[in-house]
């Protein structure tokens, strides 16, 4: 599945989308899987509190299932207006 | 309708053609964000956004404001890319019957933009660039509608 970044977290893993082979089930596991890959996706998902994620460009929980999913989206919580 | 653009847009002159597109209105509310200059020199401001989620959000917005109030239209303009002190980020405008619909609408249509649309900004000073942070108070400003 295609992986996207925005704002802080583009910047701390530092690329804006990744295709990323996977078999997490939830978005939460998805997250434990790349916290464990290199220590810049640790620092950028050390805090999910702080984080707002997207499965095909709509806002979701983190214990949403990926099953289907084309498209995830980690990113801060939003700052338009 | 809704615009997503980095180009710069006159707001004066897009709530003119806004009030000339719509019929049978006696109240048309608008409001517009702008950059904002911080002492000691200007500020310059870059929006990220999410392509294809921004415009899906936008109009989701859009189109439960105008379940809920009594409105002609809606108008939303957000910018992305760079921008510098003083430039318009956004404009909201509402074409109602009623003022109080075009007001409500128009407050509901900004804090739902703020924390629902996939925006985010940079604001660069001569101090730095910084990313802006959230606010807890834009979250429970939904609370409210």
């Amino acid at each position: 599945m295609q992986v996207l970044y925005f704002s802080w977290v583009r910047e701390r893993i530092g690329v804006p989308r990744e295709e990323v082979q996977t078999n997490a089930v939830t978005v939460a596991d998805l997250v434990s899987e790349l916290r464990e890959r290199e220590e810049r996706y640790n620092v950028a998902f050390a805090d999910v509190s702080a984080l707002r994620v997207a499965l095909d460009q709509e806002l979701v929980d983190f214990d949403a299932p990926l099953f289907g999913v084309n498209e995830v989206a980690f990113f801060p919580p939003m700052t338009g207006g | 309708m809704i615009r997503v653009q980095s180009m710069p847009f006159d707001s004066g002159g897009e709530l003119n053609t806004f009030s000339s597109s719509v019929a049978g209105v006696g109240a048309i509310v608008s409001f517009t964000g702008v950059v904002r200059d911080v002492e000691g020199g200007l500020s310059n401001m870059i929006i990220e956004h999410y392509p294809g989620m921004t415009e899906k959000a936008l109009e989701a917005i859009r189109s439960e404001a105008m379940q809920r109030w009594d409105l002609a239209d809606i108008l939303i303009v957000h910018r992305t890319g760079l921008l510098e002190a003083h430039e318009s980020i956004m404009m909201v405008a509402t074409a109602s019957k009623h003022r109080k619909d075009a007001f409500e609408a128009a407050e509901f249509l900004m804090d739902y933009l703020k924390s629902r649309a996939p925006f985010w900004k940079k604001e660069i000073t001569l101090d730095g660039a910084d990313w802006v942070a959230s606010k807890s108070e834009d979250e429970d400003a939904l609370s409210r509608w």
